[in-house]
């Protein structure tokens, strides 16, 4: 590197040599062809970071050209037409999605003469009497064993009352209780916390049907009336069944999935 | 009153007169007090009444004392409420349509032909002619008499987002999600002119200027959501910026005395003059965006020179000399209120040209307020909230009256007969409800679309309603 400015110095006071400009012209000229031997001719790391270099240099002057390419005048069918039409109120507020009729009557009137239903879960582990129940004794000497408590989740109704002790042989205790159920909408995929009206079938059959209780499988009634749903008749949609998804004596609380 | 015919004496029944003073609905009596029998009822009241004004046809009147409607004979009024005898009673008589609209009952006609959902539909002025705007991107007009499609108006980008007809029928303007304005001419269903561009975002709402005015109808106002409203001549394709706004105009009205009300999401309302576009006042209060304005003389603006009787006018002249008498009928000698319904959960009652404050406030709902009308005789005010309810509110002074639930889904439109005495209302859990003001109940359920209803419009005549919405069907309702 020059120390100070005799190159320049020079080059003022002398000038250039006579044909700088057109060696100058020509050097240019061939420095195209010297890169390009460079980059064919360069081998191991060099060469990787030379074919680098001239790949990003190649992209962006494509895109450059593309750029300039583009017309000015805006052309039809630009801002694609989106699906789900609302109107003008509606367009600033997000709705969330809420839940329509979704089956026919017809079909539901034709499955319910069939008897049988399009259930999430249609087979279920079947649970034994002995797991079902615990014996209780009962007696001055403890040895009446007539007397059975329920181990699994229950629903009474709200005007429940118990027989009287002496007489009943089936114990539900408060604890295994349950009111609400957690529904979840299969569609939407949004739970909602909705009170049970009534235990509509127990796959392990009629006698825990009549009791009340409640496993994995069995069909509650759940009261729906708090997500508005309307029949094609007008009428307003407030019990609906639900089919159980846990075990609610494992978890302590009852989830089920809506049956639509 | 029992008469002893064997003794042939007269058993004379004692009956009570009291002092009652007739006002009419603005306060002024309308003679002088008078001793009335306490056993009269509303229909002989309506004779007294006629008789006092020198009516030539008997007139139907509704009778208030205090705010409370009169249904059955003074007597029993006074003993319930046990009002003393000794001041002059005050009697309000509210006079009411001649003509009495049928509540529609059954659904006539189905008309499918929108590939989207029915953004918006509306009745012409007169009342014989139906548009529909979609999200599709096409304007339908349909013809009433065979309840079918008549034509078909492409020319949109984007959704169809408001539609309005002209006071005197002669056009239709619609506006779309892409901002552009389009004219169509309902008689042949083609564009007139080319698509009025300037906007940059949506249009949420359009307003004509009132026949009374200007006839024939050429000016309206656009609003949009980039903040700034339009005025714009259809004739010379001229248009008048009204910028202020600093953020979405949700709603825009032309009012009867020549200044435009816009409703803004940031909470403010302006009135603009119209020549120039000047700002002549700015209406502060609410606390959420404004969603819809209304104004006490909307429907007779909006009907400019046609009523109930059906009758058309050949000039544009005639049209304006009979709209004015009509509006001034209708606004008599009070300023022009204005309503309107925010997401803060209230409705503010205004007099642009009295107060820069609100008159009242409105305060009940429990959800924000999607859309507020003032019924065609200015005595009530109708609001449709999200919290599944319609409120009805007193036109002149806001007190609130009464409640309609029934709906299970928030309310979003809601539409008056043209006599007052009916409400329709539809909603997103897809059914219609018809109100009776009157007994304040619910007087027809009209359910049958299968998804939800966006937008619902009485005919002027009174004899058709229509409703579109999610499910891309127009259905028509008859009595």
């Amino acid at each position: 590197m020059p120390q100070g400015d005799y190159i320049e110095r020079s080059i003022k006071e002398n000038g250039r040599r006579l044909d700088y400009e057109e060696r100058k012209r020509k050097k240019a000229a061939r420095e195209v062809h010297k890169h390009s031997q460079k980059a064919q001719k360069t081998l191991g790391i060099k060469g990787k970071i030379i074919a680098k270099k001239n790949y990003a240099e190649k992209a962006q002057m494509k895109r450059t050209l593309a750029m300039h390419e583009e017309s000015t005048s805006r052309r039809k069918a630009d801002d694609n037409v989106q699906e789900g039409a609302v109107p003008a109120y509606l367009l600033d507020r997000e709705n969330t999605a809420r839940a329509k009729i979704l089956s026919n009557t017809i079909k539901q009137k034709r499955k319910e003469k069939a008897g049988k239903w399009d259930v999430p879960l249609p087979k279920v582990r079947p649970v034994a009497e002995d797991e079902m129940f615990k014996v209780v004794r009962t007696g001055k000497r403890k040895t009446k064993q007539w007397k059975r408590m329920v181990t699994k989740a229950t629903f009474v109704g709200p005007g429940f009352t118990r027989k009287p002790p002496k007489y009943e042989r089936f114990i539900r205790p408060t604890g295994l209780r349950f009111t609400k159920a957690h529904v979840t909408h299969p569609e939407l995929k949004c739970t909602f916390n909705l009170e049970i009206i009534g235990v509509k079938k127990n796959p392990n059959g009629p006698m825990y049907t009549s009791l009340g209780v409640i496993t994995k499988g069995s069909i509650i009634e759940v009261n729906v009336s708090e997500l508005g749903l309307v029949t094609p008749a007008g009428k307003v949609v407030w019990g609906k069944y639900a089919q159980v998804t846990n075990n609610p004596e494992n978890d302590g609380c009852i989830n089920a999935v809506l049956l639509v | 009153m029992e008469i002893d015919t064997d003794t042939a004496v007269e058993k004379r029944v004692i009956i009570n007169n009291v002092m009652c003073l007739l006002t009419d609905p603005d306060g002024a009596p309308l003679g002088a007090p008078m001793y009335l029998p306490q056993n009269i009822g509303p229909q002989q009241l309506q004779l007294i009444v006629n008789q006092l004004l020198r009516n030539e046809e008997k007139l139907p009147y509704a009778f208030y004392i205090s705010d409370e409607e009169l249904l059955v004979p003074l007597e029993t009024y006074l003993q319930k409420h046990k009002v003393s005898v000794e001041k002059a009673l005050p009697i309000v008589c509210q006079p009411q349509a001649v003509f009495r609209i049928r509540p529609v009952s059954r659904c006539s006609a189905t008309i499918s032909g929108h590939g989207e959902a029915v953004l918006s539909v509306a009745f012409s002025p007169d009342g014989r002619q139906l548009a529909s705007g979609s999200g599709d991107t096409t304007v339908r007009f349909w013809d009433l008499g065979t309840q079918t499609p008549m034509y078909t108006c492409t020319g949109h980008k984007n959704w169809v987002l408001c539609i309005e007809w002209s006071p005197d029928g002669k056009y239709l303007v619609s506006g779309s999600k892409s901002g552009e304005l389009i004219c169509w001419d309902p008689k042949t269903g083609k564009q007139s002119g080319n698509a009025l561009i300037g906007h940059k975002k949506w249009i949420t709402g359009i307003s004509w200027e009132p026949v009374h005015l200007n006839a024939p109808c050429r000016r309206f106002v656009s609003a949009s959501k980039d903040g700034d409203a339009r005025i714009w001549d259809v004739s010379l394709k001229k248009c008048i910026v009204l910028s202020g706004h600093t953020l979405a105009v949700t709603c825009v009205k032309w009012g009867g005395d020549g200044v435009i009300y816009t409703g803004s999401q940031d909470c403010t309302i302006k009135v603009w003059e119209t020549t120039q576009g000047k700002l002549i006042r700015e209406l502060k209060g609410h606390a959420h965006w404004v969603n819809s304005l209304a104004l006490s003389t909307e429907y007779v603006l909006r009907t400019g020179a046609f009523d109930h009787t059906g009758k058309h006018y050949s000039s544009a002249e005639e049209m304006q000399k009979v709209a004015l008498e009509r509006y001034k009928a209708m606004r008599g000698n009070a300023p022009e209120r204005l309503v309107s319904g925010s997401d803060d959960f209230t409705m503010f009652l205004w007099e642009p040209f009295v107060d820069k404050h609100h008159k009242t406030r409105m305060t009940g709902h429990q959800q924000l307020v999607n859309h507020v009308y003032f019924s065609p005789d200015g005595q009530w005010i109708a609001s449709a909230s999200f919290d599944k309810s319609v409120k009805i509110w007193n036109g002149t002074t806001g007190k609130f009256v009464t409640a309609f639930r029934g709906h299970v889904g928030p309310v979003y439109r809601i539409s008056w007969s043209a006599d007052s005495r009916l409400l329709l209302s539809g909603s997103k859990d897809s059914t219609l409800k018809v109100w009776d003001i009157r007994t304040r109940k619910l007087k027809q359920d009209l359910p049958g679309h299968a998804d939800e209803v966006f937008s619902v419009d009485w005919s002027p005549d009174g004899e058709k309603v229509a409703s579109g919405g999610k499910d891309k069907v127009l259905k028509l309702w008859m009595g």
